[in-house]
C-alpha cells in the first residue's frame, strides 16, 4: 500500500504491509484536534478486506497522545481482537510510553522498543520482509 | 465560595480499613521511627508529615458527600452518600437541636451509594430544620422515600421532623440557590446523572461524578468543557484507568484520571480533585494514581499548570 498523508489534521501517517502485518506510522501530536483524522486514516488498515494478522503502530515519531487518541487505539484493538488479530506498538518515545502506562494501555497493546523486536514477536514472514526492505526507507 | 469539605469520597460502596490494614500502617511508621526520639507532639507530627499519605493516613471509605461552604449561613451539600452521617453529627454538635438550620442538597443521581446516608442524617429528624433537596431527576422524592420503606429500613421518611422539599431543576439554565448560581448538565450514566456548576463570589466549583465520557463525540466534549470553563475547582469521578473505562468497564458510567486532566486543560481549570475512588483500591493505590495523574498533567500541559489532588474523607480545600 502506498504511503498516505493526512495533512488536514497535522498528523501525517504512512502505512505499509509486511507479509501479514500492517504497519502504520503516525507523526506528531495525537490529541483532540487530530484524533478524528487519525482514526479515519487508520480505517483502511483495519478494513476486513485487508485482514491483517497484526497491526503494528510505529510510534517513534509521535511525541504526544491524549485520551481521544488512545480511544482510537482501543477501537482498533477491539476490531482486531474480534478477528483474532494482534495489535502492537514499537519505538515509543519515553513520554508516550509513560502515557500508555499511566492509562494502562500497556495491558491493551503489546509494546516493543524497536520495530524489529516487534516483528520478531509478531510474524516471521513480516520480519523477513522487514529485513529485506531495511535501509530502503519503505517503512 | 470559601471552602469545600469532603465527607465521603469513595465510589459505589462504603469501605473500611481492616485491623490488618491499620496494623501494617502502624508497623511501617514504627520501623521508620526506629532510633528517633520525639520531644513533643509537634515533632511527632513533623515525622508523620514526612511519610507518604497512605503510610500515615487514609483516603477513607464513606460514599459521596461534599459540603460547599458559601458564607451564606446555610449549608450546601452535594449528594447524600454515607458521608452525610458524620456531616450531620458535626452540624448537630455545632448548633445543637434548638437552633434551626437550612440544608440545601444537590443530588447527582439516585443510585444507592449517593442517597444511602439520608436515613442516618440526624438533622432531618428534628423539627425546625429545613432540608431542600434538588436534582435533575423527576422521581427524586419517590426514590428517597422508597429506600426508607419496609422492609429496607425501619424508620419511614414521614417520621422526619424537618421541613423537607424536593425540587427538580432544569438542565442548561441558571438557578439561584443559597446565594449561588447553579447550572446542571445531563451526564452519561445508567438512569442518568447530573453534573453541577456552582458559582458564587467570583469563585466556581464543578461537581461531576458518575459520568462516562465516550470521547468520540466532540459535541459532548464541548458541553463538558463549557461546564468546566475557567473553574477554580473540578471534583471529578476518576474511578477507573482509561483503558478499563473504555473497554471492560465501558457503559459502567464512570471516567478516568486521563480524561479528567484532558478536559480540565481544555477548559483552563485551576484545580482538579480526583473523586469517587474505586472501592477495591487501597490507600497506596490511590496515592499511585494521584502521582501518575500529576505526571500526566505535567506531560500534557500546554498552558497554565493544573493543580491535581485526590479527595479524602475530611479533606478541606480553601480559597
Amino acid at each position: 500500500m502506498p504511503a498516505a498523508a493526512v495533512g488536514e489534521c497535522r498528523v501525517e501517517m504512512s502505512s505499509l504491509r509486511l507479509a501479514d502485518v500492517m504497519v502504520v506510522a503516525p507523526v506528531g501530536r495525537v490529541d483532540h484536534a487530530t484524533a478524528g483524522p487519525f482514526e479515519r486514516a487508520l480505517e483502511p488498515s483495519l478494513a476486513p478486506s485487508v485482514s491483517p494478522g497484526a497491526l503494528l503502530l510505529d510510534l517513534s515519531r509521535v511525541d504526544y497522545i491524549s485520551s481521544v487518541g488512545l480511544r482510537v487505539v482501543m477501537t482498533a484493538a477491539k476490531q482486531l481482537r474480534s478477528r483474532q488479530a494482534r495489535i502492537a506498538a514499537a519505538g515509543l518515545q519515553p513520554l508516550v510510553r509513560e502515557i500508555f502506562e499511566i492509562a494502562r494501555f500497556n495491558h491493551v497493546v503489546e509494546l516493543f522498543p524497536t520495530m524489529r523486536e516487534a516483528l520478531q514477536a509478531l510474524s516471521a514472514p513480516a520480519l523477513a520482509a522487514f529485513d529485506a526492505t531495511a535501509g530502503t526507507g519503505a517503512a | 465560595m470559601k471552602r469545600v469539605r469532603f465527607w465521603g469520597t469513595r465510589g459505589s460502596l462504603p469501605v473500611a480499613l481492616t485491623a490488618t490494614d491499620v496494623r501494617a500502617k502502624v508497623a511501617n511508621a514504627v520501623r521508620g521511627a526506629s532510633g528517633r526520639t520525639f520531644a513533643s507532639d509537634d515533632e511527632v507530627n513533623r515525622y508523620l508529615d514526612g511519610l507518604e499519605f497512605h503510610a500515615a493516613a487514609t483516603y477513607g471509605g464513606h460514599t459521596s458527600c461534599v459540603e460547599l461552604e458559601t458564607g451564606s449561613g446555610e449549608y450546601v451539600l452535594c449528594d447524600l452518600g454515607s458521608g452525610v452521617r458524620p456531616f450531620g453529627q458535626a452540624a448537630l454538635a455545632r448548633h445543637g437541636i434548638g437552633s434551626p438550620q437550612t440544608y440545601h442538597v444537590f443530588l447527582s443521581h439516585l443510585h444507592w451509594d449517593h442517597i444511602m446516608g439520608l436515613p442516618f442524617f440526624m438533622p432531618a429528624y428534628f423539627k425546625g430544620n429545613t432540608v431542600r433537596i434538588y436534582g435533575g431527576h423527576p422521581n427524586l422524592e419517590a426514590a428517597l422515600r422508597r429506600q426508607q420503606e419496609k422492609p429496607s429500613f425501619p424508620v419511614e421518611m414521614s417520621i422526619m421532623g424537618a421541613a423537607l422539599s424536593f425540587t427538580r431543576l432544569e438542565t442548561d439554565v441558571d438557578h439561584q440557590v443559597a446565594g449561588m448560581t447553579v447550572r446542571l448538565l445531563l451526564q452519561r450514566h445508567a438512569g442518568d446523572s447530573y453534573g453541577y456548576r456552582f458559582s458564587s463570589g467570583g469563585r466556581t466549583v464543578v461537581y461531576t461524578t458518575d459520568s462516562e465520557h465516550r470521547l468520540d463525540d466532540p459535541q459532548e466534549t464541548a458541553r463538558f468543557v463549557e461546564l468546566f470553563r475557567d473553574a477554580d475547582l473540578v471534583i471529578f469521578d476518576a474511578m477507573y484507568s482509561l483503558a478499563d473505562a473504555i473497554s471492560v468497564k465501558a457503559d459502567w458510567g464512570h471516567s478516568s484520571n486521563i480524561v479528567a486532566v484532558d478536559l480540565c486543560h481544555l477548559a483552563h481549570v485551576r484545580h482538579l480533585c480526583l473523586f469517587h475512588h474505586e472501592p477495591v483500591y487501597d490507600d497506596a493505590t490511590i496515592d499511585r494514581v494521584l502521582a501518575e495523574t500529576r505526571r500526566y498533567e505535567e506531560i500534557s500541559r500546554t498552558g497554565a499548570p493544573l493543580q491535581v489532588s485526590a479527595a479524602y474523607d475530611g479533606m478541606e480545600i480553601d480559597w
